[in-house]
């Protein structure tokens, strides 16, 4: 087994075992959806409407908690000086890291965002819509939350900083991941331009991502 | 033999074995009664036809979800009053349960309603208030898996039940407010058929029967955490006897 | 192989902790850091590790593979035992020994066995106590072979037993030709090992 899926399979399978396991962040998209509702009132024709923002606003959040101990976990038990010292590419090491994070976190998100939908009154090809940008924009939001976790390891703070790093540089990928929900409500317009600037976005991510936060831990780390 | 000496997990082990085959019977006893009296004695609803056959499954799953919190309150009692293993074992193990049985409640409500609103949910006063009980019930769950050592997250989890359990009434009040603020139309209210005798008692029946799979799913879940417990000393034990190399 | 340093400066919190420290010491060879608390043992180890930037100097590795850094030829045992509480024993080992590449040295049951943890191998290393998570980071040494140790007060956390395990693994490493750096306040009990003292805590 090669170094990278070695890290790939111990990370996911510590996703599964610590604490509430991978089914912690749906559950938080859960409540924030159910949150929306005693907020703006439960008429379904409104719920509808904003319903491609909450989905989108709700993964955003429940990924972005999540991240915070991605790379602090690793740093407070000393592991991290042993990935510095480890013959894998730190950018690597850490985009590996990324990748196991999306797919326990991000990745059941996007499988909870149709049912989410019902409760929302989404409908049946828009639900389809937005769970696609979901798929595609959340990798990007883990990739861009990436820097954060790095960051929060090197200034040693945890709690709301991690979040006010990184949701501005998330709003390219929220604008575009909910217009394309939208377009498909309103079959005003064709939603592809915006899925496909959402998928360039994320792939952007996928490459800066990693090598922003290696650089972060190389030199935030004295 | 004294209520107090159950208190005790060993005991509790030998009593829930000789209990066991009893409450299956009487659980399949019941539900045969119930079956047959909610398929063939209960009219149907001169409103919504057969699907009102929904409200036995849809009413003892929402007894059962209320239940299931008052018995984690008293056992969280338990737990933090006299500080008894058989209390964190009694707490923890009536969550899956009880999230379980409100699960139960609001598919059945939101599949009873399809008929009626076209849609599988509305956010009326008594679906949301379950569906806010539902998420506290996953929120303990998640409280009890994320701390490793059974009697700090027993302490933890009794504190939040008890919390809760204050708090129920409180947000059922406020729901029910929340949704006369916003009531636009009439037609989303769900239509509670008139209880008349034909149909009460098959659903009483029912609750019986759906209470008594409750408390048979609980003794064997019970039994099964506290050998859970027993898997674990052991391990504990096992590091411990390495230690002198 | 050889492994030297010159006129290292280290800076920690503004403070300059050392400079002018300078080093040479190859395979064989084991040089102990000494000297008070403070006086940056622990950050002339993460120097060469490769952790921490020194203020100035320069470190020099000859007679290794070129195309690998300094720190891929080394061992770092700090002050943390790196593992995960979820993660039994063994897949801690095996994770460790895949991931950190190098050449294979003891399979891991082997190396688990050798310091005495073959019977909690599957055990969740959250089970274990201080030493035993000392003696699994013992079994990484074992399990992969890279030339240079860095030990970071090793023998901290152990108990008589685990002290004579350590020491006579570090005996056998240096017998094979590799390279120790440790820092320690107690004896090591390495025999020929040179010092390197530390200046006093400011």
């Amino acid at each position: 087994m090669t170094a990278l899926a070695a890290l790939l399979v111990r990370d996911m399978r510590l996703a599964v075992r610590v604490g509430g396991g991978a089914l912690m962040g749906v559950l938080f998209f859960l409540l924030v959806v159910t949150m929306v509702p005693f907020g703006v009132g439960p008429d379904l024709k409104l719920l509808a409407r904003i319903g491609p923002a909450i989905l989108w606003i709700g993964a955003l959040l429940a990924t972005l908690f999540g991240l915070d101990r991605l790379l602090a976990a690793d740093h407070d038990d000393g592991s991290l000086d042993l990935i510095l010292m480890s013959r894998a590419p730190l950018e690597l090491a850490v985009a590996t890291k990324a990748i196991a994070h999306w797919l326990t976190t991000g990745l059941p998100l996007v499988i909870a965002a149709p049912l989410l939908g019902i409760f929302l009154n989404i409908d049946g090809p828009a639900i389809a819509v937005v769970a696609l940008a979901l798929l595609v924009g959340t990798p990007a939001l883990t990739f861009i939350g990436l820097i954060g976790a790095a960051l929060a390891v090197a200034l040693e703070r945890g709690g709301l900083l991690l979040p006010v790093l990184v949701l501005p540089l998330t709003v390219p990928v929220l604008v575009f991941g909910i217009s394309a929900g939208d377009a498909a409500m309103a079959h005003a317009a064709p939603f592809g331009p915006a899925f496909l600037i959402l998928v360039a976005l994320t792939l952007m991510s996928v490459v800066v991502g990693p090598f922003a936060a290696a650089a972060v831990l190389r030199h935030g780390l004295d | 033999m004294e209520w107090i000496a159950l208190a005790n997990p060993s005991r509790f082990l030998g009593l829930a074995e000789r209990l066991l085959p009893w409450l299956v019977g009487a659980t399949a006893l019941a539900f045969a009664a119930g079956l047959y009296a909610a398929f063939f004695v209960a009219p149907e609803d001169y409103q919504q036809g057969q699907t009102v056959r929904i409200m036995f499954i849809h009413v003892p799953g929402a007894w059962l979800g209320m239940l299931g919190w008052a018995i984690m309150s008293v056992a969280a009692l338990g737990t933090l009053v006299w500080r008894h293993p058989l209390a964190d074992v009694a707490q923890k193990t009536a969550a899956p349960l009880g999230a379980a049985f409100t699960f139960v409640c609001l598919i059945t409500g939101a599949l009873w309603g399809r008929p009626m609103w076209g849609t599988y949910w509305v956010w009326d006063a008594r679906l949301t208030s379950v569906l806010v009980l539902f998420l506290m019930y996953l929120g303990l769950i998640a409280l009890w898996r994320a701390i490793e050592d059974p009697s700090r997250a027993a302490r933890a989890a009794a504190v939040l039940t008890l919390v809760g359990a204050i708090n129920l009434p409180i947000i059922k009040f406020s729901v029910d407010w929340w949704n006369t603020l916003h009531q636009p139309a009439s037609l989303l209210r769900l239509g509670t058929p008139t209880i008349h005798p034909a149909i009460l008692v098959p659903l009483l029946i029912m609750v019986v029967a759906f209470t008594l799979l409750f408390f048979t799913l609980y003794v064997s879940a019970m039994r099964n955490e506290i050998l859970r417990r027993r898997v674990r000393t052991l391990r504990l034990l096992q590091a411990q006897a390495a230690r002198g190399f | 192989m050889r492994l030297s340093g010159s006129e290292l400066e280290c800076v920690r919190g503004g403070k300059k902790v050392f400079s002018g420290i300078g080093f040479e010491t190859k395979g064989g060879e084991a040089l102990l850091l000494l000297g008070p608390n403070g006086a940056g043992k622990s950050s002339l180890l993460r120097i060469v590790a490769g952790l921490l930037k020194p203020a100035a100097g320069r470190l020099e590795l000859s007679g290794a593979d070129p195309d690998r850094s300094l720190a891929e030829h080394a061992h770092y045992l700090g002050h943390l035992d790196p593992l995960k509480c979820a993660l039994s024993a063994m897949e801690n080992l095996r994770f460790w020994t895949r991931f950190l590449g190098g050449e294979p040295g003891r399979k891991p049951a082997d190396a688990l066995g050798a310091v005495g943890l073959e019977q909690l191998s599957d055990l969740p290393a959250g089970y274990l106590s201080a030493g035993q998570r000392r003696r699994l980071s013992i079994a990484r040494l074992l399990a992969l072979t890279r030339p240079i140790w860095l030990l970071d007060e090793p023998l901290s956390a152990l108990d008589a037993g685990g002290q004579n395990l350590l020491r006579d693994v570090m005996d056998r490493h240096l017998a094979d030709g590799g390279l120790i750096l440790a820092a320690t306040h107690a004896p090591l009990g390495l025999e020929g090992a040179r010092e390197l003292h530390l200046g006093e805590a400011t």
